[in-house]
């Protein structure tokens, strides 16, 4: 199932559809980086509000993902972390380091927002 | 299965395809129990941690669920097996912190932590077996 990544003013916005596999993680890793480079964008929102479950392998291409960004000069927001997902996460130790979060998509949004304003993108939020 | 309450499934782990179809079918397994939602996505996180390490390692495996009964408790019983290479040092393997390929899973250990049991045989050269308990409250 691939996930479509949406182009929204200057960032970008990938909604997951549905659980992922290892290699279907590891595609939208790939093209996030090479969508990123594209359109220049400055963010990449990433919904995961339908996944009922983060493991270890979504959480390390998750930070993957935010790592490879920040070396392109964007940031990554992982939004919409489900409260089981998050026990479970801490329970086994997951963090994801170099994505800030934000509860919703409309919450992300508004951070991407205030950040512009701001003028400070790099910013970490966690 | 339709008599009793027990409920068996059984799968092999070929792919990363059979990892996500493993926790989707533990987690259906156990929301017919008396689990809480975030019980669930435990139950469904560790079977995908153990699982991947299976096709990961010994390349393919198998993984068999079920519902037990131990006195007046209910629980889901999941058990992997594999004829991989197995873990020379198990006592290091359930270390917290230790892992193999490049930090990739959090490791037994911390599947261990999501668990009410889990008991881990490994030989080297014949394989691994893993049984992982979990009672409802």
């Amino acid at each position: 199932m691939q996930v479509p990544i949406l182009k929204q003013e200057d960032f970008l916005i990938a909604s997951i559809q549905g659980a992922l596999s290892d290699a279907e993680l590891l595609a939208l890793r790939d093209q996030v980086v090479a969508k990123i480079r594209h359109f220049r964008a400055r963010a990449i929102i990433i919904d995961v509000t339908v996944l009922d479950l983060l493991d270890s392998f979504a959480a390390r291409t998750l930070r993957s993902i935010a790592q490879m960004t920040r070396l392109l000069g964007a940031q990554t927001i992982v939004v919409g972390i489900q409260p089981e997902v998050a026990m479970a996460m801490v329970q086994l130790g997951l963090r994801l380091e170099g994505a800030s979060i934000a509860m919703d998509l409309e919450d992300g949004l508004l951070i991407l927002r205030n950040r512009g304003m701001q003028g400070d993108v790099s910013n970490d939020g966690t | 299965m339709s008599q009793t309450m027990e409920r068996e499934t059984a799968m092999p782990l070929r792919s990363d395809l059979d990892v996500l179809k493993a926790r989707q079918q533990g987690k259906e397994l156990a929301a017919g129990m008396r689990f809480t939602s975030s019980e669930l996505t435990i139950i469904a996180t560790a079977i995908s941690e153990i699982a991947r390490n299976t096709v990961l390692y010994a390349r393919s495996g198998r993984l068999m669920m079920k519902t037990i009964q131990r006195g007046p408790k209910r629980g889901i019983e999941i058990i992997i097996e594999d004829h991989g290479p197995g873990i020379t040092d198990l006592g290091m393997a359930m270390q917290d912190g230790y892992s193999t390929s490049h930090g990739l899973g959090i490791g037994l250990p911390g599947t261990k932590r999501l668990m009410d049991e889990f008991e881990i045989t490994s030989e080297v050269g014949k394989g691994t077996r893993i049984v992982m308990k979990k009672w409802e409250r």
